[in-house]
This record gives C-alpha cells, structure tokens and sequence, in this order.
C-alpha cells in the first residue's frame, strides 16, 4: 500500500463522521489551546516583572543595612554585633570604587503635606538629585532636586501628579511652599508621569534632600543606598567593591546586604520559567485525557467497521496494512485537532493582544511545538491498541456479520 | 490446481468438538466450474474459507498450485489472496463511503499500484461487469444486483486463477440472480476457475461440476 493511498483512505474515514471527528477536534484542541494560553500567561507575567525591574534603572545595586541571614551561618557568630546604620558619609564613600557611577541614598517615611487649607497623608522619599539620573525620571515642569552636599537640608522639593493637582488644583506649583509636618519647603519642580514603577508610586510622593528627611524624620540611618554601576560588566566588581568599603568603614563587621539587579531578575526570571513549565505540564494532561479520548473513538471507530477489516483481509490486506490504516486515522485526528487548537488559540492570542497591547501576550514557541508534538505523540500512541485490535479481527466472523 | 487431503476443521464449542469438515479430499483443476451443495450446516462455508485462505484447516492438507499452505505466514497469505484469490459474498461487502471504482480498486491499492496503472484495469473491470455508466456511484446509490457486480468486478480486477462465491445470489432476485451466475459463468469460459457455493439447485445444477457435501464429507461428485 502506498503512503499516499494509506492517507487518503483514513482521511476518508476521518470526514466521513463528521461528529466524531468534530469531537475529537474540540478535545484536542481545548488541550492545546490550554498549555498556550496558560504559558503565555506565565510568560506574561515574566515579562511584566522584567519590565517593572527596568524601571528601576539599568546596572541597579542596591545597598541595605543588616544582614540578611543565609544558611550556614554559625548561630554564635552574631551574638553581641550591634547592626550598624548606613551613613551618608557610607554612601559618600561608595563612589571611591571605580566602578560605581552614581549613588542616592535614600530615606523613605510618611507624613502629612499640606497647602492652604488642603492636605494629605502621603509618602516623603529623602534622596538626591542623582536619583533621578539612576531612575531615568524626567519632569513635567521645575527642576529635580539642587545638587548639593548630601548632608545640605535645603527646603525644597518635587512633587507627583496626583500630589500637584490635589493640593494646587490649576495653580502653578512652582515656587509655592509646600507644608510637611510641621516644617515647609518650596516646590521646584513636578515630577512626569513615569508609567509602571515598582516601589514608589511617583505620582503620590514628595521628594526632599536626604538631609531634609534626617531633620524631618529625626533619624541618621539610611533606607537605602542605591548605586549605578559603570556598566553591566562592573557590577560585580561594585558589588564586593562596596561590601569591602562598607566592612572597612564598619570596622569589620559584614553588616549589610548587598543586591544586584541582575541577581534579583534572575531569580524572578527562573521562578517564572519554573512557574510556566509547570503550567505547561498542568495543561499537557488535557492533551493525555484527549488522547484517551481518541483511543475511545477509535476502539467505537473498530469495531463499527469489523465488516471492513474483514473485507480488506479478504482482498489481501496484511496485519501490519490494517495497523497502518487505524493508526494514520487516530494520527490525522490528532494533527487537525493540533493545527485547530493552535489556530484558535493564536486567534485568541491576536485578540487579547488587540484588547491589552501594553502587555506581552505571547506563548513560547517551545509551547506551541510541544503542544502539538504531545498531541501527535498521544494521538498515536493512543491509536496503537485499537489499531491492533483491528488487525487482530477475524475476516470469516466480520464477513459472516457473527461478530459476538 | 486445488488439492486438499484429508482435510479436517474441527470447532470446539464448549466442551464439544464440532467437525465441520472431516477427512475431505478434493481435487480441482484449473477452468473448472464447481458448484458446492448441501444442507445448513454440512461445512460449505468453511470450505470455501479455507480455500480462500481466510482459515486454516485443524488437520490435512491444502495445495495450492502444488505448493503446501499450512506453512504461510500472515504476509505470504495475504499475498496468495492477494494474487489468485477472488471473493464474491452474500452480502456484497462494499465500503459504504466509496463509490464503485474506489472499491473495485481496493485490492490493488493494498497491492501498491500506482494510480496511474490503476486506471485502465478499473475501466476494464467496470466494463466487464457492465457497469462503466455507474462508476462513481456509492453502493447506496446502487440496486442488489449493481453492487454485485461491483463486487465482482472488484474480485477479478487483480487477475485472479479463482473465484470463490458463498451464495452470491443469496440477497437477489432471481432475475439479477440470474444475470450474476451468467456474469460468472462468462468470466470462467474465458478461464477463471469458478467455485461457487449455493442452495438453489436451479443455480448449482448449471456447473459442469456438482459436489455435495454432508456432515463436513462430500457425498456426491458428479462431473
Ligand atoms: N466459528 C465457529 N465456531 C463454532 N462452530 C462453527 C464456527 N463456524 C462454523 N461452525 C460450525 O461448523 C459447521 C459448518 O458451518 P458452515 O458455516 O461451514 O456451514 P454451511 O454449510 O456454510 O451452512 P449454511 O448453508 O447455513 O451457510 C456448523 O455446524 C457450524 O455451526
Ligand atoms: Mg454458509
């Protein structure tokens, strides 16, 4: 038998039950449409994530005070160590290390902004004019924070959106005090609308020197150090750079945690992989209970045709031709459920794309490929055992229609 | 041609031994024109299976063109089928889903001919069963007596040495029966052996040859 008449003969068969094959086609398909759309959501997510992180601004290392314990750690060695407070004059020294571009140290806490008779709770970010080079903020209107010496309590500051509209409605801000707590500042400038941006929302938050936050707050302790290194290549180099600098300072003593952001994006990166592999094996089941499926309809397909197995062993059909014959059937059924699982679900795929462009809705192209080979593979292998019981049918019973 | 020596099919139903056929010797000669009889259950069928290699006998032997078939493999059976046999059933056996000249093709298909070389042997067969004019009718689109001919036309379309009919005109009338039986006899006059198994005494009594079987024996052998 030749390959061609072999699948012309089962496609035959697959579009002579319209319903059947239909059925078939639906299961197949929900069971590929599943691992794309739930892969594609876990990229997604991956993709939202990596995207939050770049926002945070490239070469990011991030300084913060106290050790973060790891395993392995002698319980003794931090008995009697008092945690020391990062210092501006720590920050300062930072840019000693070649490697380090720019610093802002940070100081973050809440408290209520007032103009005229109209306040709020909101956020008071301390840091310097460096802050927004890291983050690559740009301005609606003023100017970022003064560069000035990091211990320099200028009163001044920059505002959010949302904090400009709610506390001077249509008025300029520029120029204006801004009341916070008991003390005030002027307004220099009102920070643009920065799109995603994890940590801080910009649009609600006062931004003051450093300097400022230390008299405000009544602290000398820094949140966070925040550095740039040179480039990507460096900031390893910045990162053990600071550690020594840091341990130096600190009379020995590791006190700190020190986080890249590359570190961070790969641990996210890898959750998410984990994440959407999973998922993809979650939905691959489906593909299973379709195969499964496809051996039900296949094992009803066999014996409603017992006469013709017959038949064709009569005319001359061997075992191994009447194998041929199911499995290229149970195989087509699989691939047309394939192709139509992967069609709809791209559909699907270009619409959410169409409905939410800004996030990445896409499916890895391993999910598609595997998908469908796990469907193929199903289909077949879930094809041999009917198709053996094809060939194993006895041509004088079929033919005799004494078929038990 | 056809040689069985004592030929035996035993069936076990439930712990009884049925012997369908037992100890049958028979000889059959190439041309021949065989007619097989007997009441309900005397082993005609079965015979005819074995003759069509479709079964296989529970002792003695079958010969087919002097060769021994008790030693065949499942491909080399299909094979001989393939090439010598030809078969013609009660119940016509077309696959419902093809139209005439797909099913008439079927066996060179499994035999692996290529379309092109299909062609002319399909339209000769059509045209020896007459039936050029409904080649691509479906067999519900077809009378009784059609899709036998059809049928027909399929068993001879390989070129086979036999042709083995268990009651061909079982489901006809006796007018398309009649034009069934003619049809085979013309086929033999131009050299295919033809053994066909009947009830009809009026069908059987045509043959050159009449074999009458009893309780898995022959009983009557009239040349
Ligand atoms: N598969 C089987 N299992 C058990 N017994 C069988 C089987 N096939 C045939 N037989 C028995 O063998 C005997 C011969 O059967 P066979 O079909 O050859 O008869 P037949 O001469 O063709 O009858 P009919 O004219 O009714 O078609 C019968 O007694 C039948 O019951
Ligand atoms: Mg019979």
């Amino acid at each position: 038998m030749r390959f061609f008449d072999c699948n012309r003969i089962a496609f035959g068969a697959v579009i002579r039950y319209p319903l059947r094959t239909g059925m078939m086609l639906l299961a197949t398909s929900i069971g590929v449409g599943a691992v794309l759309m739930l892969t594609a959501l876990g990229e997604s997510a991956r993709g939202y994530v990596g995207q939050a992180f770049q926002t945070l601004g490239t070469n990011i290392v991030i300084v913060m005070p106290g050790r973060t314990e790891t395993a392995g750690t002698a319980p003794g060695a931090m008995v009697g160590t008092t945690e020391r407070d990062l210092t501006l004059d720590d920050a300062r020294a930072l840019l000693r290390s070649p490697a380090i571009r720019y610093i802002a140290p940070v100081i973050v806490g809440s408290a209520t902004v007032s103009q005229g008779n109209l306040e709020r709770e909101t956020t008071i970010l301390g840091s310097t004019t460096d802050f927004a080079t890291i983050r690559q903020w740009t301005m609606a209107q003023g100017e970022f924070l003064p560069n000035v010496d990091l211990d320099r309590a200028s009163p001044v500051c920059v505002i959010g959106n949302v904090i400009r509209t709610e506390l001077f409605g249509d008025e300029p801000p520029i120029g204006k005090w801004l009341r916070i707590g008991t003390r005030r500042c002027r307004v220099t400038g009102v920070l643009a609308d920065q799109g995603t941006s994890i940590m801080i929302d910009v649009n609600e938050v006062v931004i003051v020197p450093v300097g400022y936050t230390q008299m405000l707050f009544d602290v000398s302790g820094l949140f966070r150090i925040i550095a740039q290194a040179t480039d990507r290549e460096s900031m390893d180099r910045a990162r053990l750079d600071i550690i020594r600098i840091i341990k130096t300072r600190h009379y020995g003593e590791e006190d700190i945690t020190v986080i890249t952001q590359d570190a961070v994006l790969q641990t996210f990166d890898g959750i998410f992989d984990t994440l959407t592999r999973a998922l993809a094996g979650i939905a691959a089941i489906s593909l299973i209970v379709a195969g499964v499926l496809i051996m039900n309809v296949m094992l009803v397909a066999v014996s409603q045709r017992t006469r013709e197995v017959g038949l064709l062993k009569a005319l001359g059909a061997t075992h191994r031709q009447i194998v041929a014959l199911f499995l290229t059937e149970a195989a087509f059924l699989a691939v047309l459920g394939g192709i139509t699982g992967l069609g709809f679900s791209y559909l699907v795929i270009i619409g959410v794309r169409g409905l939410y462009p800004e996030y990445i809705f896409m499916p890895p192209a391993w999910a598609a490929v595997g998908a469908f080979t796990v469907a193929l593979v199903c289909g077949i292998f879930f094809g041999i055992w009917p198709a053996r019981k094809a060939a194993a049918i006895d041509p004088i019973m079929a033919l005799a229609g004494r078929q038990a | 041609m056809i040689k069985l020596e004592g030929l035996c099919r035993d069936f076990q139903v439930g712990d009884q031994v049925v012997h369908a056929l037992d100890h049958l010797d028979l000889v059959i000669r190439q041309r021949e024109y065989v007619s097989i009889m007997g009441p309900s259950g005397s082993g005609k069928s079965t015979l005819l299976n074995i003759l069509g290699l479709l079964d296989s006998p529970s002792a003695g032997n079958y010969w087919l063109d002097d060769i021994s078939t008790a030693s065949m493999q499942d491909d080399e059976l299909a094979s001989v089928r393939q090439k010598k046999i030809g078969f013609v059933f009660q119940s016509f056996h077309l696959v419902p889903r093809m139209n005439a000249v797909e099913n008439i093709e079927l066996p060179m298909v499994l035999a692996g001919l290529l379309p092109a070389d299909r062609r002319d042997k399909v339209a000769a067969a059509l045209e020896r069963v007459g039936l050029t004019n409904r080649a691509d009718h479906r067999p519900d689109q077809l009378s009784g007596g059609e899709r036998q001919r059809v049928a027909i036309a399929r068993a001879i379309v390989m070129q086979p040495m036999i042709l083995l009919a268990d009651e061909p005109t079982g489901n006809l009338d006796r007018q398309s029966g009649e034009e069934i039986v003619d049809l085979m006899e013309n086929l033999n006059n131009q050299g295919l052996t033809l053994i066909v198994v009947t009830h009809d005494p009026a069908i059987g009594n045509r043959a050159q040859r009449k074999v009458r079987i009893e309780d898995g024996r022959i009983k009557i052998d009239i040349q």
